[in-house]
């Protein structure tokens, strides 16, 4: 049986939904297509940064680096396709090897000397960060077509759908899928439930926190592709903030920080919450201050409802 | 063998020692566990019981001794290992996953997967499959549970063990391992891990029990094993010693029979009441 959300899912939902109503009574143009369309366009990035940030979090780690580690696998991918003149899609697969790696990195310091996930991915958002701007100081234009398919749209009746969006929505449903129907979904949650209990089991904790934190760097690949297409440059300043962003993305949809609880839509949900308010303040004239204001109240708000929910629980 | 006729240990073990820096967990201690029977484990905190337990399980490497499963030396790198000598452990933590399901805990590490690439290649799991089997598990040990699609973490604690006995009952092909079923359970939830632990040796599997509450220990075990300050110090049934005298040999009051080896006397007397 598919549940596909838990009680603190649901009140992302709801949350949603009523920041929806707020913002259509509020204001007549949230509602329309291009709206939409637009909210989600501005969430794609970070939602799918936020995937691997998810998966971090539910094995009870929590990931700094996505941002960072994002903004290495854009300026390489655009770097060597429009400096070195790689072919686009070769130099896209060198970008998500180099964000790969660096969650191996990260999987490989937690499981091996066993840091922290805390302290290891804060040194690699450091080291990640330094790399980029090693790399380049400027930001990188004159990218050839393939690099903004991802920032492409497509027409449907009279709204513009951007590729990246749906890209963005079809990842959470795989990963919604992975996460409940295989082996190694359940022991995801497993080992952040019960540690002792994936060992015991015979899973070997190594190679599946090696795996997590691999699939999570693949993911904020993705994400810096999918970067790369709205902005339509390499920007090594890009994606500073969005290890915060992510983590405020997953804790609102109803992940626990504790691990082993939470679901994955949840964290699309989570997502489009801050999307939606920073869109809908926007359209009602509320400097941007404010929308900075109410995402803290709101991940507060939230992470409560999660700790309370763990007491009760025991 | 010395004695032909008489029935080989399933599991043994001679001359375990283990240390964790300073402290000596197990002094060369000796084990012997026979098919079919309920073999206590008692002896005071710190006497090496769970030590010992962990040996048997896979869970602690000793640092010298060895262990024979039916005769043939055997080593258990870890837990996994263990089991593949069908020896399965009920941990007094239970080992459970509290937001899996209980089908997911039963198979956790064992998963049943879909037929074909599905299965092999995408590792999907046959979740119909899996709760199926999981009930006629629960079932087996009349767990009285409807839904084997509930979490764990929302079950009682009996419940909880229940999952956790039926996990061991379901995979062990020679021996169940539990350590201190009961320590947590109120009166009633207790009564039902008793009959639990009845029904898993009806079933032919042996068990090893430990735990720390004498009359339960006096009216499951077929024998008590006692543990002392790292060693098996002596071997009783408990229809020939009394509670007293065993409180009194586990405590260094009274000496044991002194069983580093089980004596030809206890040999000949286990295979004649078989």
């Amino acid at each position: 049986m598919l549940r596909p959300f838990s009680i603190s899912g649901i009140g992302a939902l709801v949350a949603l939904l009523l920041a929806c109503t707020f913002f259509s009574l509020g204001t007549p143009r949230f509602l329309r297509g291009e709206n939409i369309s637009l909210i989600l366009q501005q969430a794609m990035v970070i939602g799918v940064e936020a995937i691997g940030q998810t998966l971090v979090i539910l094995t009870a780690g929590i990931d700094l680096a996505n941002g960072t580690v994002m903004a290495l696998g854009s300026v390489v991918m655009t770097g060597l396709a429009v400096n070195n003149g790689v072919p686009p899609v070769l130099a896209v697969l060198i970008g998500f090897l180099v964000t790969s790696g660096f969650g191996l990195l990260n999987g490989a310091l937690v499981t091996t000397i066993r840091l922290p996930p805390f302290i290891v991915t804060l040194g690699v958002l450091n080291i990640t960060r330094a790399l980029t701007l090693i790399y380049t100081l400027t930001i990188i234009t004159g990218l050839p077509d393939f690099m903004n398919t991802a920032g492409n749209t497509f027409t449907i009746g009279a709204t513009q759908i951007t590729f990246g969006s749906v890209l963005m929505i079809l990842l959470y449903i795989i990963m919604f899928f992975v996460l409940r129907a295989t082996a190694w979904g359940r022991h995801v949650y497993a080992i952040g439930n019960n540690p002792e209990a994936v060992r015991l089991a015979g899973i070997s904790r190594t190679r599946l926190l090696l795996s997590v934190y691999a699939l999570a760097g693949l993911f904020y690949g993705i994400a810096g592709l999918l970067l790369v297409g709205r902005t339509g440059v390499g920007d090594p300043q890009a994606g500073l903030n969005d290890n915060l962003g992510s983590i405020t993305a997953v804790v609102l949809g109803g992940t626990s920080l504790f691990g082993g609880r939470g679901n994955i839509l949840g964290t699309l949900v989570g997502t489009l919450i801050v999307s939606v308010f920073n869109n809908g303040l926007q359209l009602m004239g509320v400097q941007e201050i404010y929308q900075v204001l109410i995402t803290g109240i709101l991940v507060i708000l939230a992470v409560s409802v999660d700790q309370m929910s763990h007491r009760t629980q025991g | 063998m010395r004695d032909g006729s008489r029935r080989e240990p399933l599991l043994a073990a001679r001359g375990l020692r283990k240390s964790f820096g300073h402290i000596v967990a197990l002094d060369g201690t000796d084990f012997d566990l026979y098919p079919e029977e309920i073999l206590a484990v008692i002896g005071d905190n710190g006497a090496g019981k769970t030590t010992l337990i962990k040996v048997l399980s896979g869970a602690v490497i000793p640092d010298a001794g060895e262990i024979l499963v039916e005769g043939q030396r055997a080593h258990f790198r870890s837990p996994l290992e263990a089991r593949r000598h069908g020896i399965e452990t009920v941990y007094q933590d239970l080992a459970l996953a509290s937001e899996l399901n209980i089908a997911e805990n039963l198979f956790l590490g064992r998963e049943i997967r879909r037929r074909g690439i599905l299965g092999r290649f995408f590792r999907i799991l046959d979740k119909p499959r899996m709760l199926r089997e999981a009930a006629r598990h629960m079932s087996d040990l009349k767990i009285g549970i409807q839904s084997m699609n509930q979490t764990v973490g929302g079950l009682s604690g009996g419940q909880r063990q229940g999952v956790a006995v039926a996990r061991s009952a379901a995979f062990a092909t020679r021996v169940v391992i539990m350590d201190e079923p009961t320590a947590a359970l109120g009166v009633k939830e207790t009564r039902m891990v008793v009959e639990m632990i009845r029904r898993v040796k009806a079933r032919g599997l042996p068990v090893v029990l430990i735990s720390h509450n004498m009359p339960q220990v006096f009216e499951l075990a077929d024998r008590i094993h006692i543990q002392r300050l790292g060693r098996r110090v002596a071997v009783v049934r408990p229809d020939e010693c009394s509670m007293s005298d065993a409180v009194a040999i586990l405590t260094g009051a009274k000496e044991g029979n002194g069983l580093s080896r089980p004596t030809a006397r206890s040999a000949s007397r286990e295979s004649s009441e078989r």
